[in-house]
């Protein structure tokens, strides 16, 4: 799930709809190289990547996560990007669930050899309240027990609910929670950019 | 979706939503630590007016793996031997705060009457109502079916399209059959119901399936997978009620035996409601065979009710069918 929107909505029907007003914050080049930085900043963190495992947080965290783990590879060529990622879907861990219609529920796989052990590093598309990552958390807890857990971010959009921080950031955005930010990505959406729609800018 | 009273409501959208969820509850069920906090804080009552035991035992396990309170309420033992009407009861539990009823009744409609009296808030599921419906049955049956018949990779978003399945047995007295003809309909299966002219049920030329007298010729078509019935002997006077001359005589007739199973095409699968009549309407090497998925019949069924308790009690309850839902709350 992602929180991209305020509250958390589901994203599956941002591409189509996006208002006269929607800004482009990020475009194609520019998330490539924030990738390219955060998968870098992982490797220089973790001394190598021998035991990261990327978990991305469905919908498009699962995508990014993706794309850094082949950057990873490329960085490290005795790394293979498949056997880095999972997804960790987090829907039965959301504290919010009475609160909105039933949520679709996505799909959680591990690379091979589990969690135990190995830094996890959780890979979402946008950081805001910090609700999605609580849950994260208390979904790790029930799939093993890793070394370390970190956090990647695309956009940290601010307005924390939470104490919780990403470790690696694409772009830190200040917004008003007025304001929508939107990540497109090509594997869900035909194109790569954040938006921010809303709000007087 | 409020409720879950019947098969005949699921349209096909809501029947796959159910198995893709299912097939999420299913992966988890899989791991170490299989309970989620979903469902934390809420309560499920499993109001059981007949005997069971995979149902209820079904239910129970899957709202305990969803972190909901149980608690359990079988009719012996309880006011309902003092003569407690089903209101009273419903009431009773209503006070007590129940988020969700499961129940199980002899008579066909008692789970329509609860949840349209106004008598409890909370959600009603149909485990069963005496020869009317068993909707989550028929999902299980229909899960196993799509997981083993669909073919490889992961079936989510998949129905049963062209599957050809056989029902075979008592089907006069089952509210399995019943649901199966519906839900499998609903997914595009072809049913066809094999029973002995007494065992067919009046008014059967409506329902969207075929029927046959003939066991052999029903295998002889080749179909995808067989689902034998129990023969609901309780609810038959004598031994055979006058619906067949003797139990052998049905076997020879009716029962899935070895030499059925060997002619079912090599893919086919043997699934079976239970509890079984050994001997009566499937042999042991047929109940017992590497086709038979039976046993697993009973792990699908805690997935299916999970999932349908996570589809029914978690959300805000106005706009279930919403799938991928906007919200700017």
């Amino acid at each position: 799930m992602s929180s991209a929107l305020p509250e958390s909505a589901q994203p599956d029907d941002a591409q189509s709809q996006q208002p006269a007003e929607a800004t482009v914050v990020l475009g194609g080049q520019e998330i490539s190289r924030a990738l390219t930085r955060i998968a870098h900043e992982i490797l220089e963190r973790n001394k190598g990547g021998s035991d990261v495992v990327l978990l991305g947080i469905p919908t498009r965290g699962l995508p990014l996560a993706r794309r850094l783990a082949a950057k990873l590879a490329a960085v490290e060529p005795t790394l293979q990007a498949a056997d880095l990622v999972g997804s960790l879907d987090v829907t039965m861990y959301r504290d919010d669930l009475a609160h909105h219609p039933t949520r679709t529920i996505g799909s959680t796989d591990l690379p091979g050899d589990g969690l135990d052990g190995k830094v996890v590093v959780l890979v979402d598309d946008v950081l805001f309240s910090g609700r999605t990552i609580r849950a994260a958390l208390d979904a790790i807890s029930d799939l093993g027990r890793p070394r370390a857990v970190q956090l990647a971010a695309l956009v940290d959009r601010g307005h924390r609910e939470l104490p919780i921080r990403a470790d690696f950031v694409g772009k830190n955005l200040p917004t008003s929670t007025h304001e929508r930010v939107r990540v497109l990505l090509e594997e869900t959406d035909g194109r790569d950019a954040v938006l921010i729609e809303g709000g007087a800018r | 979706m409020k409720h879950l009273l019947s098969a005949a409501d699921l349209s096909h959208k809501q029947a796959v939503r159910i198995l893709d969820t299912a097939g999420q509850m299913a992966a988890t069920q899989a791991r170490e630590i299989k309970k989620l906090p979903t469902l934390r804080g809420r309560t499920v009552v499993n109001l059981f007016f007949e005997d069971s035991t995979r149902t209820r035992i079904s239910f129970e396990t899957a709202a305990k793996r969803l972190s909901a309170d149980v608690i359990n309420f079988s009719a012996k033992g309880s006011s309902v031997s003092k003569g407690e009407s089903l209101k009273d009861t419903a009431l009773t539990l209503q006070a007590m705060g129940a988020d969700a009823v499961v129940i199980r009744h002899h008579a066909s409609g008692a789970p329509h009457t609860l949840a349209h009296s106004g008598w409890t808030h909370g959600a009603v599921v149909n485990a069963g109502d005496g020869m009317h419906q068993h909707p989550t049955q028929a999902l299980l049956d229909a899960y196993t079916l799509r997981r083993h018949l669909t073919g490889a990779g992961d079936p989510s978003g998949r129905d049963l399209a062209g599957l050809r399945v056989a029902i075979v047995g008592d089907v006069l007295h089952s509210r399995v059959a019943r649901s199966n003809v519906q839900l499998l309909h609903t997914l595009g299966a072809d049913v066809t119901l094999v029973a002995p002219p007494t065992l067919v049920p009046v008014g059967v030329e409506a329902w969207p399936a075929e029927v046959s007298y003939d066991l052999d010729a029903a295998i002889d078509t080749k179909p995808d997978a067989i689902m034998m019935l129990r023969v609901q002997r309780e609810r038959m006077s004598s031994a055979g009620g006058g619906f067949f001359p003797s139990p052998l005589e049905y076997t020879r007739n009716y029962g899935l035996d070895a030499r059925r199973l060997a002619a079912m095409p090599e893919h086919a699968i043997v699934l079976h409601p239970g509890p079984m009549n050994r001997g009566l309407e499937i042999s042991a090497e047929a109940a017992d065979s590497p086709r038979a998925v039976i046993v697993e019949q009973v792990a699908n069924g805690v997935a299916v009710r999970m999932a349908v308790l996570y589809l029914l009690l978690s959300g805000s309850g106005a706009t279930t069918e919403t799938n991928e839902t906007k919200v700017d709350a």
